[in-house]
């Protein structure tokens, strides 16, 4: 079947096998991990020269899927809007790879991943982990792939942090950094929420203690909450108001009924994106990955943005008006530290009215920068 | 490349780390770092400029003039660039002095209003300019401090910076063979300022 126009068109998730027990992923932290099994798409054709690989850092909750469908061309992957032929990450110049990341539970090895020396999931057992052991992990994909340096790193969120430990951990193998609706280190604010969306998890009576597999009763009430109370700070209140407003489920007249359930729009919204995450996402990489970004603090080592510099990374920075997730002033941060450094940097706030969701968003500017910064490339034309 | 461009880019010493504000779609930045081997940073906020300018492979930072220099540390820049963008900041006292600040050296050009025809047509026919280096009718324009020269040269003074050199135009934009009068006959001057 020929791809609709833009469209990648049907693509399958590959498997691989990244470190044994013979050699061991080595954790930022100390601890091991064997096996580590890693989930991928790839979309395009690797040039001979093998340069014009670009790797997409997915978010949070993302996976490997980002362009194209498993079969149901109406169900496209999460950021196919960017990813695609004459798209901006356009698949007829570009070799575009994304796996899922290390803790993720798409494919990739996770805490709810099997735990050989016991023959159970891992639970509470699986080590903590750091932003740098994502990038580990995808230098070793690259590794596999055979590349060797990156035209393009590109993430929006977690994604780009993962994008910018990259640059700072292995100077000169991303090109080109592109830093979407991300943070170099959280605010008391930001990991409060993080901290309400646990508990709600650690709290659920059918998580104990993270080995909810052998019981088959999954933390189902705990995840749905974290995910409903993290959807809300991932939307502008105008966005909110402009989808839902006070408006009443159903036809009913305000005021006609009042209850505790869910009346309004807004509550239908969120118990719907709350019970939808259930089906595709697992409390314990929720719990493992949300943590990693508290964690995140790069710039604390104060030679981090000058390996930036030195690895002549060139960067791009973009923040949008509404994101109050993760604000135009943690962007700044960025832009300011790797200037200060004498970075070469490029950063622009989108105006959109969708908040830190804008990053998946077509928002008016936002494509047409990542293509222009791509093009900009000087080294590449 | 506009010919005051090319007069600003002679000023700049090869090798120099510059800061271009308002720097449009990157026309200068280009030009230097192809032909003079210079680094720097454009800032913009039109939306269209910068997106040529980064297109263009030109580091921009969208940031507002008025506002946001302080994101730029002391002494980071050998030059600082500020080419026909001073009039329209809200405060230029309070910029110059945040140029005086990142950069060692400071290239600023200015529109001089003090020309004798924008004098004349004020007089004679009592309506504000509209010329070469001021095209824009008063509603429209951007330009909200418009000066003199004799008036810019002042506020240099009272805000300790000093005029190392300074390059006067004429009318069509082409250095002057003297800088006699050139507050009647200038209608731009390019600054070279130190603090």
């Amino acid at each position: 079947m020929p791809a609709a126009e833009g469209s990648v068109g049907f693509v399958r998730t590959e498997r691989v096998g990244l470190f044994t027990e013979d050699d061991p992923l080595v954790l930022a932290g100390g601890r091991k991990l064997a096996p580590v099994e890693v989930a991928y798409e790839t979309y395009g054709t690797l040039s001979p020269e093998r340069d014009n690989a670009v790797f997409v850092c997915h978010a949070l909750t993302g996976d490997a899927h980002v362009a194209g469908h498993h079969g149901d061309p109406s169900r496209v992957g999460w950021w196919d809007n960017l990813v695609g032929p004459g798209k901006p990450l356009d698949t007829d110049r570009f070799f575009v790879i994304c796996p899922n990341l290390l803790g993720g539970c798409q494919g990739t090895t996770g805490p709810s991943s099997t735990d050989p020396a016991t023959g159970k999931p891992y639970g509470l057992d699986f080590p903590m982990l750091q932003m740098t052991d994502f990038v580990t992990v995808h230098r070793r994909l690259l590794e596999h792939l055979g590349i060797i340096r990156l035209r393009a790193a590109v993430g929006g969120s977690l994604g780009g942090m993962q994008v910018l430990q990259w640059a700072i951990d292995a100077p000169g193998q991303v090109q080109n950094a592109v830093i979407v609706a991300a943070s170099s280190r959280l605010t008391a604010q930001n990991i409060a929420f993080s901290a309400v969306a646990r508990e709600a998890i650690m709290r659920d009576p059918d998580f104990r203690d993270g080995q909810y597999a052998a019981t088959g009763r999954l933390p189902q009430l705990g995840l749905a909450v974290a995910r409903m109370m993290a959807h809300i700070t991932y939307l502008s209140e105008e966005a909110m108001s402009e989808k839902f407003g006070r408006r009443l489920q159903g036809d009913e007249p305000a005021g006609s009924r009042m209850g505790l359930g869910v009346d309004f729009q807004v509550e239908s919204y969120l118990s719907h994106q709350g019970e939808t995450f259930l089906d595709r996402f697992d409390a314990l990489s929720y719990l493992y990955l949300s943590r990693v970004m508290d964690y995140f603090d790069p710039f604390a080592d104060p030679g981090a943005a000058q390996r930036v510099t030195a690895g002549g990374s060139r960067v791009l920075v973009v923040s949008f008006d509404s994101d109050w997730r993760f604000d135009t002033s943690h962007s700044r941060r960025i832009v300011r530290t790797l200037e200060h450094a004498r970075a070469p940097v490029s950063f622009r706030e989108i105006r959109s009215p969708w908040g830190h969701d804008s990053f998946l968003l077509p928002v008016p500017g936002y494509h047409e920068t990542i293509h222009a910064f791509l093009d900009g490339d000087r080294e590449a034309r | 490349m506009r010919p005051d461009l090319a007069i600003v880019a002679e000023l700049v010493p090869a090798g120099s780390r510059v800061l271009d504000l308002g720097c449009g779609g990157g026309e200068l930045l280009t030009h230097l770092a192809e032909h003079r081997g210079c680094s720097g940073t454009g800032v913009e906020i039109d939306p269209d400029a910068v997106l040529t300018a980064i297109r263009g492979g030109v580091p921009v930072i969208e940031v507002d003039i008025d506002e946001e220099l302080g994101e730029f540390a002391d002494d980071s820049y050998d030059v600082v660039v500020m080419s026909q963008t001073l009039q329209a900041t809200r405060r230029p006292g309070e910029v110059l002095g945040e140029i005086g600040r990142i950069g060692a050296r400071c290239i600023v050009s200015v529109p001089n209003f003090g020309l004798w025809r924008h004098r004349v047509g004020l007089l004679v026919r009592g309506r504000m300019p509209v010329s070469r280096e001021l095209p824009h009718p008063w509603h429209e324009t951007p330009n909200i401090h418009l000066s003199t020269l004799a008036d810019v040269e002042a506020l240099f003074v009272s805000v300790e910076m000093g005029v190392e050199q300074r390059i006067v135009l004429d009318a069509k934009a082409r250095p002057m063979r003297s800088d006699r009068a050139a507050n009647l006959r200038a209608g731009a001057a390019i600054y070279v300022l130190t603090t």
